[in-house]
């Protein structure tokens, strides 16, 4: 065991709930991260879990299907579906068989702006499991067959996806918001770019763009600083140091105000909408993240939910998020209602958008929300992947290993003029994209 | 990217939720972590205690003292299997109303308070259940605990909520099968594959009988299933028993009992022909194929047919043949043949009443149905004749066990697990056992379980094309 070169240092951060914990349980409930970096150099954020005996390890490369080349469209996705199709000797079956006998979960996706990983393993076969894993990264094959039978995959998927209203919809705002952006485009691409990927692309990707300078790494469960150390080196030090450079260029989208209806015979209209919004860094960020929940936000209590499924029937699933790219921020929402309710749903829904920009949030509403957003955190920490996936997207968004320490303040800090004077300036159902799925009575798109 | 998997006709058991979309999707995986494991054989998997209330209602725990958090769940046993015939429909619509109020907590006050203390909330209906839950810091369980057992007897059915939660419930219907082919033809083959047991209806409801269900309609199944007696309290997370007793018997404890419940269902009479079913739909781009056959759950046998002491060896059976990227099923016609983009078999063994076992396929372009169903047969024929090979069933027990390691890691699987299997006709014993049982299944018992199910057996067999086929 080589401990030198490990440099530890540790956060010990408390998860607040909103009323103190009882006495007797507080060692228990501390989410301690370390930074780990290995003999070789490469980081990773730890948290150390022998609850179960289980290793659950998430990455994620900046820089995702955003930087696909024009025509090739669904690249980095492609690349996804493939590194477990076969690495080093092991030929696609073999290498799946492998993962099942061992009952190791090794997944790869492609983001718009990350290529992220997450691999599952029991304790007892974690050095296979770290194998396997470098391998996939290092050394994949892109052997014909696998690769013909993914892109067919693809394709089916693309076939079937033409088929349900809501990725319709969803397809089709990114393309009004984005039309010369490669946010615009699909991540999973299109069929005739699908078909234009070759075996070179697919390892010019692995060259270039899995690199240990745009990296970052979480582990959670049974392993110490020690055996990660050894782990980083064993799995991730072999990649490039540096990746290919790449910048994706900061873009406002389109957001001037407009309905565009595709015609589909079905009995439901899917409704996507959207407008312009934060990104992560923006100092209005958790204004707007609350701001959000009070308006369509998670849970049966948000305005739309409240005016437009509990009082008005029209909808079974309606609401709205935040969501913040690294190069563009939007306020996006989707409902679904039958035909001849399209026209009214969308009334409420401006309306409702209209009257928060004009009045804004009760000190009830905005109490209400914080106190919802602070003590709903601690649920997203009961599971060692679930704390991996938080581990990664702090290190993604450059957050900081005290985050955790200081999010709750963050959020309680947001008072009552901040989101009013957010809502004012934010909210502006004039110029939202609105697509509309389906055969809706009375609702076209705008000339 | 996720890799292709089922479009078949597997899932026709998934609960239809009240809350958002995705959230069925989690349910919907259910039943494969619904088969709870322990890589060591001999311990339990998730370790419960349990002990029940003087009004009959059982009451478990599994504690997970990773955050201080827990999850509160109350599991009735009535599900949509449980309606009066021309009333489907009901125990979901009632489900969605259970959200409305009662007279100490006016509508939108159990929301409201789940919201306040950052929880997180939602319920389901399947064929065989109910349930509804919350996840909350352990220091506001027995708030949910009060709330939980007031509206467990004490709903105000209001007609006008009841019609415009009905409009919800339309949309939902619409969202989730009338919009989806492929969940249109799931209705019909579970039409035709259970001649007279309940499952042959849509858990969500046929829509005539959504839009003629009457308050009285929903306060008689209210009346008759909601009660301590008929329900199971699973909590789990933060707390153990001697913590969650005292809460129990302060709350639900309070509950009247009431006579214990007969849930006697019209049963499935023996089968001689074989059906097949063809939709042809504009919408459809990728084709589907499927073929399903009754099967014994661990808890029914099929009459005249497969007994129920088949329901594990189907397990490790589904497992070898038809699951995940190297399965024989998914080798033969999707690696080697090429005739398919997707492949495999799946089987439920959850079920109170029969289950089902499917094989299902997607063409690849240019294969016809023809063709891809020949090759499937041929595949079944194979089995049957000659059987699985025993290291195969090792290796797909094996990994079957390792994944109750996997299950143990969540906060909510344990609670999930148990409670559905407790109004499902199954025990504790039952899922703390599963592992052990698991390991002695032997090739010979596969054996005889696939020659059971398939072997000459009428099936149900299901396509959906597209109006200009491939």
């Amino acid at each position: 065991m080589n401990l030198k070169g490990i440099v530890l240092i540790a956060f010990v951060v408390w998860l607040a709930v909103p009323a103190p914990l009882r006495a007797g349980h507080e060692a228990g409930h501390t989410v301690s991260i370390e930074r780990v970096v290995s003999p070789a150099g490469v980081t990773a954020w730890l948290v150390r879990d022998t609850i179960n005996p289980i290793v659950n390890v998430r990455f994620a490369f900046r820089g995702g299907a955003a930087l696909d080349p024009v025509g090739k469209d669904g690249l980095a996705n492609m690349v996804s579906g493939l590194l477990d199709e076969g690495a080093g000797d092991l030929d696609s079956q073999t290498f799946q068989r492998r993962l099942e006998d061992l009952s190791i979960e090794l997944r790869f996706n492609a983001g718009r702006d990350a290529f992220s990983g997450r691999l599952k393993t029991l304790s007892e076969n974690k050095d296979q499991a770290f194998h396997l894993l470098k391998v996939a990264l290092l050394e994949p094959r892109f052997d014909d067959t696998p690769v013909k039978r993914i892109r067919g995959q693809i394709l089916a998927g693309l076939r079937r996806d033409q088929e349900d209203p809501d990725t319709i919809a969803g397809q089709t705002l990114a393309r009004e918001l984005f039309p010369d952006h490669p946010y615009g485009r699909r991540v999973e691409g299109s069929m005739a770019t699908v078909k234009a990927i070759t075996s070179d692309d697919l390892r010019a990707f692995t060259r270039q763009r899995l690199a240990r300078d745009n990296l970052v790494i979480a582990v959670v469960g049974d392993m110490d600083a020690a055996e990660l150390g050894r782990f980083l080196d064993e799995v991730f030090a072999g990649l490039p140091a540096k990746s290919q450079g790449f910048s994706v260029k900061d873009i406002q989208p389109q957001t001037a105000g407009r309905t565009k209806v595709v015609k589909m015979d079905i009995p439901q209209s899917a409704i996507a909408f959207a407008q312009k919004g934060l990104k992560r860094s923006d100092p209005d960020f958790y204004a707007a993240y609350v701001l959000n929940h009070i308006l369509g936000g998670g849970g049966f209590t948000s305005r739309l939910y409240e005016q437009i499924r509990e009082k008005r029937g029209l909808a079974y699933s309606i609401g709205s998020y935040l969501y913040p790219l690294d190069h563009a921020g939007l306020v996006q929402g989707y409902g679904g209602t039958a035909n001849a309710r399209v026209g009214e749903t969308l009334e409420v829904l401006k309306d409702q958008w209209r009257t928060m920009a004009e009045t804004g949030v009760t000190p009830e509403e905005l109490a209400d929300a914080k106190t919802y957003l602070i003590g709903s955190y601690p649920l997203r920490f009961t599971s060692t992947g679930g704390i991996a996936s938080i581990l990664v997207s702090m290190q993604l968004e450059k957050l900081g290993i005290d985050f955790l320490d200081r999010r709750n303040t963050l959020v309680e800090a947001v008072n009552l003029k901040d989101v009013n004077r957010l809502a004012k300036k934010l909210l502006d159902p004039d110029n939202m994209v609105v697509v509309v799925v389906g055969a809706p009575e009375g609702v076209t798109s705008t000339p | 990217m996720e890799k292709i998997k089922a479009s078949g006709g597997v899932c026709s058991i998934n609960p239809v939720s009240r809350g958002l979309a995705w959230f069925p999707l989690i349910l919907a995986g259910l039943s494969t972590v619904l088969s709870p494991l322990d890589a060591t054989a001999g311990h339990g998997v998730f370790n419960p205690q349990t002990f029940t209330l003087t009004n009959g209602m059982q009451v478990v725990v599994v504690s997970n003292h990773r955050m201080p958090v827990v999850t509160h769940m109350v599991w009735y046993k009535a599900g949509a299997a449980d309606e009066a015939p021309g009333k489907t429909g009901s125990a979901h619509l009632l489900e969605h109303l259970m959200f409305k109020g009662t007279k100490r907590f006016p509508a939108g006050a159990f929301s409201k308070s789940v919201a306040r203390v950052g929880g997180s909330e939602n319920a389901f209906t399947s064929l065989d259940y109910t349930g509804y839950y919350q996840t909350v810091a352990v220091q506001h369980l027995e708030k949910m605990m009060t709330m939980e057992a007031d509206r467990m007897r004490n709903l105000i059915l209001d007609p006008e909520e009841v019609d415009t939660e009905r409009l919800v419930v339309l949309e939902e219907r619409r969202q989730r099968t009338d919009n989806d082919p492929g969940a249109i033809l799931r209705e019909h083959v579970n039409a035709a594959l259970f001649l007279n047991y309940p499952y042959r209806r849509p858990i969500v409801g046929w829509e005539h009988e959504i839009r003629n269900l009457s308050v009285d309609d929903l306060r008689t199944f209210y009346r008759k299933w909601y009660s301590p007696g008929n329900a199971v309290l699973v909590v789990a997370g933060d707390i153990n028993m001697a913590e969650l007793k005292p809460l129990a018997e302060r709350t639900y404890g309070k509950v009247p009992g009431s006579p214990l419940l007969d849930r006697a269902r019209p049963s499935e009479p023996p089968q001689s022909a074989s059906r097949r079913i063809s939709l042809k739909d504009a919408r459809v781009r990728q084709p589907s194929w499927s073929r399903t056959y009754l099967a014994p759950s661990r808890h029914t046998s099929i009459a005249g047919g497969p007994e129920s002491l088949h329901s594990y060896a189907l397990e490790v059976l589904a497992g070898i043949i038809g699951g995940g990227a190297t399965s024989q099923i998914y080798k033969s016609l999707v690696v080697d043949k090429k005739l398919a983009v997707s492949a495999g078999a799946g089987y439920g063994s959850d079920s109170l009443g029969p289950s089902l076992f499917a094989f299902y396929a997607s063409p690849a372009p240019g294969i016809s149905m023809e063709i891809l169903e020949k090759a499937m047969e041929e595949e079944v024929a194979k089995l049957l004749e000659q059987g699985v090979q025993d290291k195969d069933v090792e290796r797909v027990k094996k990994s079957m066990i390792a994944e109750a390691v996997y299950a143990r890691d969540s906060l909510s699987d344990g609670a999930r697990v148990l409670g559905s299997a407790l109004v499902s006709g199954r025990t504790i014993e039952d899922v703390e056992q599963w592992p052990h049982r698991i390991d002695v299944v032997t090739r010979t018992q596969v054996n005889a379980a696939a020659r059971a199910v398939l072997d000459g057996r009428p099936s149900v067999t299901a396509v959906l094309e597209g109006e200009a086929s491939p």
